[in-house]
């Protein structure tokens, strides 16, 4: 209802059309590189458990060093972001609840230490057992740590995030299980990839459906998403994840080569999502008409209310 | 639905912790009887020590700051209207314009409006920037306001984009963020604010919270009286979106028109909805994750 009393293009005021809010200062590639690695290693350690429990070794191995790198390669992202990346540990300083970035530190560092040393002992063959119930640990924080994401940008003011904050961790669990079903087929011969198979088609399910959700419910702050360099990227994000996971689910059982196709456009697909959902924001917060309008027909709809 | 989070909160500082405090200190800023001299903005950044923020004219009117930020804690506004009401006397104190009209000036044949308002920092009741900083940089003085501790900030720019006001922002060359600090050291010696001390319009004007919200009030009825049916108040109410700012303003126009955010909400207002999703879609992917292992082994 709202989103239809707001076409077409409505009417504003501003400042001399300056933006309103600050444009977020975290960097591309960065922050939103950081998305996806957390949502692949997430996924990863999952599958890795998984890979354990049902004696996959090759499955188990690629996606313990998935998690691993994942983790690792998020973590250089995240400090990297800082303006003062020495100073990255005062980012343990305190556990803030109200701060998803003070307890996505808390999810993100266990889940780097556990996850790397279940992949450590996997390749050395060192300390099995340990090694075990690292990554059993890793898997506790895997789900937090591929959907926290949504909650540390969905937790500002910059509105096609924080509008958007209820379907974002689900596109977020969807894309990060894609990623890593994507990324295990690609490294694991077929007859033990299955799981990963249905773990992208899974996600890649979720993913689809809960952006969906997302574009019909936020209103004219779907805006960013369908439009200008975010549009193209969720839009493509969006076909290839389909045709990918179509293809997994057809003939990924059968074919090496489709399998390992698929599963690259997985992964790619993925990245794309996270660029698309970060530059969306980006976009939002430049625009005061995504700060006015919206907040005009709220204060509308109040003064309607109370007039009643 | 009333908690520290969001909604009415009348002892800002005692719930962030302080057991004996002064009260809660703050601006109210009556943009009518501001002249645009930027005094605040001069006085400002010497007191603190503020770089400058670029040369650049922006063809904004005699606007050339152009908006808070890092290095530009105090901004004034310059709108230019074309006149579509007569011009009221609005009272501007000791010393205004000969005939006394206030902001409201005409120039020529065309009538220009001119509004002018010096924006800072809203100290505000839920303030988003302290709420979502990692590292507890930003934190609550014993007077209410809100404040970064240079040693401590990251830069990991949180506050950045979680203000919804706009105002925090980040220094490039130096990676950390700055804002106003209410002049946090001057207050703790019982000073008033260089920019409120500066203002020769009494337009900023400093002082405990819940007096200045009167004050505000007064001068808000007192411009009705007189017909300019203009005047609002913006930030004063404890109820708003972000429980009432410390720092409130009297506009002549929609908030908008000045570069405000008409309906501000403090971003933690929904946090909790936020992670009770983040929650269930942790446990969706679980759940498929346990999916991918059962049934078929191919
Ligand atoms: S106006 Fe912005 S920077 Fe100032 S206290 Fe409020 S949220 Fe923080
Ligand atoms: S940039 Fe500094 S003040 Fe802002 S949230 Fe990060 S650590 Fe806190």
């Amino acid at each position: 209802m709202r989103e239809q009393s707001m076409v077409p293009e409505p009417e504003f005021e501003s400042y001399y059309g300056r933006q309103i809010l600050k444009t977020p200062t975290w960097k591309t590639p960065d922050v939103p590189l950081y998305l996806f690695l957390g949502g692949m290693a997430g996924g990863s350690a999952l599958l890795a458990e998984g890979a354990a429990l049902s004696y996959r070794p090759d499955l188990e191995r690629v996606a313990r060093l998935a998690a691993a790198g994942g983790a690792a390669a998020g973590t250089v992202a995240l400090v990297h972001d800082l303006g003062r990346p020495e100073r990255f540990l005062n980012m343990l300083r305190v556990l803030k609840p109200t701060s998803p970035l003070s307890v996505g530190s808390f999810i993100l560092a266990p889940f780097s230490a556990l996850s790397g040393a279940a992949a450590l002992s996997n390749l050395t063959g060192r300390l099995p057992r340990l090694g075990r119930l690292a990554g059993a640990g890793a898997a506790v924080f895997a789900g937090p740590l591929a959907t926290y994401t949504a909650a540390l940008v969905g937790n500002t003011a910059v509105p096609a995030w924080h509008e958007a904050y209820r379907e974002l961790p689900f596109v977020f669990a969807g894309s990060g299980a894609t990623a890593a079903g994507g990324l295990a087929m690609v490294f694991t011969p077929v007859a033990q990839a299955g799981p990963a198979r249905r773990m992208a088609v899974g996600g890649a399910a979720l993913e689809i459906a809960a952006a969906e959700v997302l574009l019909t419910r936020v209103g004219m702050v779907a805006e960013p998403y369908q439009q200008g360099r975010p549009g193209r990227l969720m839009r493509t994000a969006r076909a290839l994840t389909a045709v990918a996971a179509g293809a997994t689910a057809l003939a990924g059982h059968r074919s090496r080569t489709v399998s390992v196709l698929s599963g690259a456009a997985c992964v790619t697909a993925s990245v794309l999502t996270r660029f698309g959902v970060f530059e969306a924001g980006i976009a939002s917060a430049r625009d005061p008409k995504y700060v006015v309008v919206p907040q005009r027909e709220r204060l509308r709809q109040r003064q309607a209310a109370e007039a009643h | 639905m009333t908690n520290s989070l969001w909604g009415r909160l009348d002892d800002v500082a005692g719930d962030a912790g302080y057991d004996d405090h002064p009260p809660r200190m703050g601006f109210f800023t009556d943009t009518s009887v501001c002249i645009g001299c930027k005094a605040c903005e001069v006085a400002c950044k010497e007191w603190n020590q503020v770089p400058d923020d670029g040369y650049l004219l922006t063809g904004m009117s005699y606007d050339n700051t152009g908006a808070l930020g890092a290095s530009t804690w105090r901004h004034v506004a310059f709108v230019e209207k074309s006149l579509d009401v007569s011009t009221v006397d609005l009272g501007l104190p000791a010393m205004g314009p000969p005939e006394g009209q206030g902001q409201a000036t005409e120039s020529g044949d065309n009538g220009i409006r001119w509004l002018m308002s010096s924006d800072v920092c809203k100290h505000c009741t839920h303030a988003a920037c302290l709420d979502v900083c990692p590292t507890g940089a930003l934190f609550r003085t014993e007077f209410g306001t809100v404040v970064v501790q240079p040693d401590v900030c990251n830069g990991c720019g949180y506050c950045v984009p979680a203000c919804p006001y706009g105002v925090i922002d980040q220094r490039k060359e130096d990676g950390r963020v700055f804002k106003c600090t209410l002049c946090y050291d001057r207050l703790k010696d019982g000073e008033t604010p260089a920019c409120a001390q500066a203002c020769p319009t009494e337009s900023i004007q400093y002082g405990e919270v819940s007096e200045l919200r009167q004050r505000a009030a007064n001068r808000v009825h007192e411009l009705h009286e007189k017909g300019v049916d203009v005047a609002r108040l913006y930030g004063a109410d404890p109820d708003d979106g972000v429980g009432g700012d410390g720092a409130f303003f009297l506009l002549l126009d929609e908030p908008e028109v000045y570069g405000l955010p008409p309906d501000p909400v403090v971003t933690t207002r929904d946090l909790g909805s936020m992670w009770r999703h983040v929650g269930a879609a942790a446990a969706t992917l679980v759940g498929i994750g346990v999916a991918s292992f059962v049934g078929r082994r191919r």
